[in-house]
């Protein structure tokens, strides 16, 4: 039985047990412009997460993944707004708050750990003192206690020899030390969500997986809960428990990781695990996506990726296919969900861990 | 961070050539006076005596490297030569003027900041809006307006027409100096500030677009915290570096102030010795100024160097 | 696989596009505009000054001295009884043509040096570098008024006196963009190619690296106006009984009290020219360098 689209749970069944943490229902978040067409990048997504919940948020480029973590965060960049929809933090509607009042949710609350940390730490002040803000702000710590919190912090991210690191500025500190840094610095006031926009992205292959590592650590220790934004199947596989897929702005799978990569029910989720090597299975054929996301300003009606999609068929481009369920807390929207998981060789699509 | 000032030595020795430099171009000045040195400087109907005097004291029937290093030597030994007007060591007179020229300059200084720091904030944090239309025209304007025009200016609003502040002078005290000073460090404040909004406008609006303001602001930054730890400690370094490769231009502006204002300091030494053909001070008080702006470019890199840790002045040769 | 031909071609057609690009749109450009119309009308009214003038700014009279503004005279009379309008607009002519003038010498040799500099490298950029530093140790205004004083007042000392101070500016940014111009691409397959130094130099380095210096050279004018006037204040400058605006800046300070305009007006007649080419300038440098966004 299809859901409507605005049915925020990716668990499409049973009783909720607990409120969600984080819930984003219908948001659309685009350029408004006069005149003309609002530029919609996000267009009605809905999801939610759930306290400690490990969550994924998987796309290419320009599907508008970062951008959904930075409406929550409440830091889009100039001329780029939420057009529609709800956030709802434990029940509060972060649009509808003062800047003061969301402001005090940053950091005890909500936290955010960025891409790169090179430009994303201040470059004149030492690391300690960026760590200790946070808590000095938010938890009212004198400066000796924040500073000792912010070594103590350092110390649990696996940072050698904290105390003198404490005392650097960032461009002393290797690219794997400065993630670590800003793990700390995110962590430091305890937010109950942590958000991570493709934190191991910038980093050496063998950094990443200590860095991935770390966060999960720290999150089960603290019971944090993660909204994780990547590209990478590997670490999403790695690090999630549930995942939305993002394609050009909308949502078009949702459900467990496991359950979603070993039996994938939307021709996009199937074309990335298609064309991700494997490790264990060398000799398969790497099958790519043809084709590009459209262009976010010019979106065919229909489906997004019907131009690239091997099952399209002419219903596709008429309109948006509603989120249909397709197993115990999964959907995918796509018209034709029941056809694909019969339609090729069903057996299961290893990512490589 | 004393391990980063290592460069200053090597500095110094740079500055070594530079100042001979210096010294060469000082010393050739009294070498472009057409015909007879001493004749030029008393004019046409001085004495026989006070010609040979003057020649003699000189040193002008000397070869000429004999007199460059003579001249050097002197130097070395603190003794600037002579006033012709005053018969007094122009070390004394230079150091006598200098106290006011500095306060002078320092003033202007503090109230450029307080003119242009809230300025280019306002026209960096809101573009193209009123604020920092507000701005950029003053930035503008300034920039179009003679510096002792402004003076005058000022005189005539505040001095003439409301008897706020005195015409000129410099008053007894450290008091009386700082209300004799504020219409000049005035003057010459809007004559920098134009540099420094155009500069911190523009380094301010690139930080605020820098993801680590982003940061900030996830851990709830916002207003003066966010803009005194954040924004303003990055993008004031570009700024200081172009404050002080505008050292120089700006002192020789303050002579001129110096001037419209009757400051009894090095600008009115000069201009009063350059109408008194008095040759000596000009002299001393130019080599004094040069090696002024050598030191400064040397302290200037010294700030630079403290509040950009990524900086490394010992590392190569600057561009 | 481009040959050094084809890489000089295709720069040559993207300089061209970028440049057709640009020009298309100065109407369009409202600093441009702006300042050509301002400094359009000052050199108007410098050249038209026989014309336009209603007395002879030098003839003395006494009797008339000091007037306030009236119909005869739009802005009174000056201390000698001269009409100071008329002053004004014989003083556009010193005032621009000194400027315009005052700031070519400088350009032309300060962007040889420096193109010498950059080019050859080595010990003569080392050489030249190191003079360039000792003069720029020397304040503008401070070698200025001692080199002018030095070789007596008047016009011939100004050009000198400027030239002397300004040049190491340019020499400066020209050595620059030489250094930055001789890496690239097209300079390694010209010389590769067997172009000689000088054609390479004239040809193609001159027209990109030149932009900079002219963009400099527009607001080095307004500065060596501003050097200008504020001889004149001090009485260094163009000789009296010649109208200049900086003289006349002086004169009028005396009547600060009663006549306040005589001092004023000159001023803001200054500004405006300020503001004129430095808006002519900034447009110019759009138009000169479209990729280099202020």
């Amino acid at each position: 039985m299809p859901s409507t689209s605005t049915d925020t749970s990716v668990h499409s069944e049973g009783p909720r047990m607990t409120a969600p943490l984080l819930e984003v229902e219908a948001l659309t978040i685009g350029i408004r412009r006069r005149g003309r067409d609002d530029v919609r990048i996000v267009e009605d997504l809905s999801f939610a997460i759930q306290p400690g919940e490990r969550f994924g948020i998987v796309g290419e480029s320009g599907s508008g993944k970062s951008l959904t973590l930075r409406a929550i965060a409440g830091l889009l960049p100039k001329g780029v707004e939420v057009l529609s929809g709800t956030i709802r933090y434990r029940g509060d509607d972060l649009g509808g708050m003062s800047a003061a009042a969301r402001r005090k949710l940053m950091g005890p609350q909500i936290a955010m750990v960025f891409q790169e940390p090179m430009t994303a730490l201040n470059p004149v002040v030492r690391v300690g003192e960026q760590i200790a803000e946070g808590p000095r702000r938010h938890l009212g710590l004198s400066r000796a206690a924040a500073a000792d919190l912010a070594v103590e912090m350092m110390r649990r991210t696996g940072i050698p020899d904290p105390a003198r690191r404490a005392r650097a500025y960032p461009h002393e500190l290797s690219g794997g030390l400065r993630q670590r840094i800003m793990i700390a610095m995110a962590l430091s006031c305890s937010p109950r969500l942590l958000l991570c926009d493709e934190p191991t992205t910038a980093l050496d292959v063998t950094v990443q997986h200590q860095v991935l590592q770390l966060v999960e650590e720290l999150c089960d220790e603290t019971g944090t809960a993660l909204a994780f934004v990547t590209h990478d199947l590997a670490v999403v596989n790695q690090t999630c428990t549930e995942l939305a897929v993002m394609y050009s702005g909308h949502r078009v799978e949702a459900g467990p990781v496991k359950d979603v990569f070993r039996d994938p029910r939307h021709p996009y989720t199937r074309g990335l695990l298609e064309s991700a090597p494997d490790f264990d299975d060398p000799d398969r054929v790497l099958v790519p996506i043809p084709g590009f996301p459209p262009n976010v300003a010019q979106r065919p009606d229909g489906c997004p990726f019907a131009p690239r999609c091997r099952f399209a068929i002419e219903a596709c481009t008429t309109a948006m296919p509603a989120q249909e369920d397709v197993g115990p807390g999964r959907t995918a929207a796509c018209i034709r969900t029941h056809e694909i998981g019969s339609a090729a060789p069903g057996e299961p699509v290893e990512v490589l861990a | 961070m004393l391990h980063r000032l290592r460069f200053i030595p090597g500095r110094l020795l740079q500055a070594v050539p530079v100042a001979f430099g210096v010294t060469i171009i000082v010393f050739f000045l009294s070498h472009l006076l057409p015909g007879n040195a001493a004749i030029a400087l008393l004019g046409e109907r001085a004495t026989k005596a006070s010609v040979a005097a003057l020649t003699e004291q000189l040193g002008l029937d000397r070869p000429l490297w004999e007199q460059y290093f003579r001249f050097l030597g002197q130097i070395v030994h603190g003794n600037l030569g002579t006033s012709l007007t005053y018969q007094l060591p122009v070390g004394e007179l230079v150091l006598q003027a200098v106290p006011v020229t500095l306060s002078l300059l320092g003033l202007a200084l503090v109230m450029a900041l307080v003119i242009s720091i809230p300025l280019a904030s306002l026209a960096a944090s809101r573009p193209n809006r009123a604020g920092d239309l507000v701005a950029r025209g003053f930035t503008l304007v300034g920039q179009g307006m003679p510096q002792f025009w402004v003076g005058i200016m000022l005189i005539l609003l505040l001095a003439v027409n409301v008897r706020a502040f005195p015409v000129g002078g410099y008053g007894d005290g450290a008091g009386a100096h700082l209300y004799f000073l504020f219409l000049p460090a005035l003057t010459l404040a809007i004559a920098m500030s134009p540099t420094i909004i155009r500069s911190l406008r523009a380094s301010m609006i690139g930080v605020l677009e820098s993801e680590y303001v982003g940061t900030a602001k996830s851990k709830g930054a916002a207003g003066l915290p966010l803009f005194r730890d954040h924004v303003l400690r990055n993008a004031a370094i570009p700024t200081v570096s172009i404050i002080g490769v505008n050292l120089g231009y700006l002192v020789g502006g303050s002579l001129v102030i110096e001037k419209v204002f009757a400051l009894p300091g090095l600008g009115s030494l000069m201009v009063n010795a350059i109408f008194a053909r008095d040759f000596p001070t000009i002299q001393g008080v130019t080599l004094f100024v040069a090696i002024f702006v050598v030191v400064v470019g040397i302290l200037t890199d010294v700030v630079y160097t403290m509040l950009d840790p990524r900086v490394d002045l010992a590392g190569g040769t600057t561009p | 696989m481009t040959t050094p031909t084809t890489a000089l071609v295709g720069l040559k057609q993207r300089r061209r596009a970028s440049r057709s690009r640009s020009l298309r749109a100065w109407y369009r450009n409202g600093s441009l505009m702006a300042g050509i119309v301002i400094v359009g009308l000052l050199v108007l009214v410098a050249v038209l000054a026989p014309v336009i003038a209603p007395y002879d700014p030098i003839a003395q009279h006494l009797e008339q001295a000091l007037e306030s503004p009236s119909a005869a005279h739009w802005l009174g009379t000056d201390k000698y009884g001269r009409d100071v309008l008329s002053r004004l607009i014989w003083g556009a002519r010193v005032d621009l043509r000194v400027g315009f003038l005052a700031v070519l010498i400088p350009f032309v040799v300060g962007s040889v040096i420096g193109a010498i500099a950059g080019y050859v490298g080595g010990i003569v950029d080392t050489i030249l570098m190191r003079i360039v530093d000792v003069f720029f140790a020397f304040p503008f205004y401070v070698m200025v008024i001692v080199l002018v004083f030095v070789l007596g007042a008047g016009e011939t000392s100004i050009y000198l006196a400027i030239a002397a101070v300004s040049w190491v500016s340019y020499a400066k940014i020209v050595r620059g963009e030489v250094i930055v111009a001789r890496q690239q691409d097209y300079v390694v397959a010209a010389r590769l190619g067997g172009m000689s130094h000088t054609r390479l130099l004239v040809r193609h380095i001159a027209p990109n690296v030149m932009s900079q210096a002219v963009i400099y050279a527009m607001s080095d004018i307004v500065m060596d106006i501003m050097a200008i006037v504020t001889l004149g204040y001090l009485g260094l400058g163009i000789e009296p009984p010649t109208a200049e605006w900086g003289s006349m800046i002086v004169d009028g300070q005396e009547f600060i009290t009663t006549q306040w305009q005589q001092t004023t007006i000159p001023g803001l007649v200054v500004v405006v020219t300020s503001l004129g080419l430095s808006w002519l300038g900034d447009g110019i440098s759009d138009l000169l360098s479209p990729d280099r966004r202020r």
